[in-house]
């Protein structure tokens, strides 16, 4: 009985409605960036018409207002992600900046000298660099979770991997290259059973199905605004009250304080420790403006509408000829790799693009995957809400397009 | 304004498909005494370029790497063309190029590119303009000797 109708959906969306090129806009890059709809836009704009001004500071009306919304933005991400209490969500620039607040926060005060730090083969570079440079700095040895070829992870050399050195564990839920759906929460076990941290890199996650921190039962949870629906330059690292309550601050500046003295400093509680300077206000208002959105279409109507078209499109794609996918694992979310014969994949991107077809790519800043696939870079289209199967369509024909170009 | 379709035969013209799927002088040469590397850290694609010089003259250059259609053409056509060049008028040709791709074939006389022109229809595509030019700024690296990677960024 689910009321997701695309099309209604789509005209939510102003920037879909456009022509490029000379034929209509098709959008199958929304994990790069995803489009907005109007009710973000609304927020923001209705944000600086009337209730814009400096948050937790004034006593004036408009920062009452302000602090309201931006509290009430974070109470709408906590509610977003299940998780306990609100002040375990820490509004950050996006993912990579969670990720390094993590690493240069919890990791320069855990990790030492031949310890070591977890990561897979799969992961964006947002969630590998952090965790090199954290090695670099403390002498700790990064060690890696291999990929088979279908793009899963080798569960089996695990808990091997998990070793009495091991600080952390950091894994993307939904990888952005492959698409493939990491098992988060039984790694999350079987790490918390050797009593390591787990760090969820949940970029390309939240956007397909529902996530629920507690259920999940990982330590730190991290995610772009901009991916979600939301603008950009706001993000979320989720943590668990009691690791965040004892780990020291990230960035120093106004509002991460209680008091100052040039002799002392008194930090301020959590979240706020880690909320240095003014906040992105008009971010936090977009991104929860874009959680109602969502939520109001039903997270689980908005997957059940991806993972129906993303069965489609692997089919669709399937029938190209000369077109192998990239990531084949048995659960993957709205991600669809892939080469087209030898034909380097900018060349197809340029010529899909005079069809008005924007996909991606490159190597997708996931580049130790891709030399697992020993590619150099892949075609990307993926998928989101507002996607249809005559997008799908469309690519196919720009795809068989491709192949007359270089026949 | 030409169309989206007319642009794409001027960008994947016969000769540029050609040279992309046979690229000329695809090899290290041997005895080279300038080489250097190019790398479009945006896209992956990385090319070498071995070179023979002898005095002023290029006597042999030849290319090896992988990359798109369009920086595979371009680096078979100029390892075609710079031979027995001196290395002001190599420098001279990669002037010329650059302006091609980026200003377009009304910017330059055409007619003294020869076979190079069928780069021309690149300028309609600004974001390949750094598959086009990463041969020649890696072979003018290797000119001057520059042992640092060099890179598109």
């Amino acid at each position: 009985m689910s009321s997701f109708d695309v099309q209604r959906v789509r005209q939510d969306f102003p920037l879909l409605h456009q022509e490029v090129r000379g034929r209509p806009l098709v959008y199958l890059d929304s994990a790069a960036t995803a489009q907005k709809p109007q009710a973000v836009l609304d927020a923001i704009v209705r944000f600086y018409q009337h209730d814009n001004a400096n948050v937790h500071r004034g006593v004036h009306v408009l920062s009452e207002r302000a602090t309201e919304a931006y509290e009430g933005a974070r109470e709408t991400v906590r509610g977003f992600l299940n998780a306990r209490d609100a002040r375990e969500i820490i509004f950050v620039r996006g993912t990579t900046e969670a990720i390094n607040l993590v690493a240069q926060t919890y990791g320069r005060k855990h990790v030492g000298p031949g310890d070591e730090i977890l990561i897979t083969q799969m992961e964006h570079h947002a969630n590998i660099i952090p965790w090199k440079m954290l090695c670099e700095q403390t002498g700790a040895t990064l060690r890696v979770i291999p990929v088979d070829d279908r793009g899963e992870l080798v569960l089996d050399a695990v808990d091997a991997l998990l070793t009495e050195k091991t600080r952390i564990l950091a894994v993307t839920h939904v990888s952005n290259a492959l698409g493939t759906v990491n098992p988060v929460k039984e790694l999350t076990r079987r790490a918390h059973a050797k009593g390591i941290p787990v760090l969820v890199d949940g970029a390309q996650s939240v956007t397909h199905f529902p996530v629920d921190v507690q259920d999940l039962g990982c330590d730190f949870y991290a995610l772009s605004g901009h991916k979600l629906f939301g603008p950009t330059g706001i993000g979320v690292l989720y943590g668990r009250l009691e690791r965040l309550e004892p780990m020291p601050p990230y960035q120093g500046g106004g509002d991460m304080i209680l008091s100052v003295t040039m002799e002392k400093i008194t930090y301020n509680r959590v979240p706020h420790r880690f909320e240095a300077g003014t906040p992105n206000l008009e971010g936090a208002v977009g991104l929860a403006a874009a959680i109602r959105y969502l939520q109001a279409l039903g997270l689980d109507a908005i997957a059940e509408h991806d993972r129906a078209l993303m069965a489609y499109a692997t089919q669709a794609l399937e029938s190209v000829p000369g077109l192998r996918l990239v990531g084949t694992a048995r659960e993957k979310a709205g991600v669809l790799s892939f080469t087209l014969e030898d034909i380097h994949p900018h060349d197809v991107g340029t010529i899909l693009d005079r069809e008005g077809i924007c996909i991606r790519t490159g190597h997708h800043c996931a580049q130790p995957v891709m030399q697992h696939f020993k590619l150099p870079a892949t075609a990307r289209a993926s998928l989101a809400l507002y996607n249809t199967r005559e997008d799908v369509d469309a690519l196919v024909r720009g795809l068989h397009k491709v192949r007359e170009v270089f026949r | 304004m030409s169309s989206g379709s007319d642009d794409l035969k001027d960008l994947y013209q016969e000769v540029v498909l050609e040279h992309s799927k046979r690229p000329r002088n695809y090899r290290v040469v041997e005895g080279a005494n300038h080489e250097a590397a190019g790398h479009n850290p945006l896209c992956g694609d990385q090319l070498s370029v071995t070179m023979k010089v002898d005095g002023d003259v290029i006597r042999d250059i030849g290319f090896q790497g992988q990359g798109c259609a369009i920086s595979r053409a371009s680096a078979s056509l100029m390892t075609g063309v710079v031979k027995d060049k001196t290395r002001a008028e190599a420098e001279a040709l990669f002037e010329k190029v650059h302006k091609l791709v980026t200003e377009g074939p009304e910017s330059v006389d055409v007619e003294s590119l020869g076979k190079l022109a069928v780069l021309s229809g690149v300028s309609e595509f600004p974001a390949r303009v750094k598959c086009a030019s990463l041969a020649w700024h890696t072979m003018r690296a290797a000119l001057e000797g520059r042992d640092e990677a060099i890179s598109t960024e």
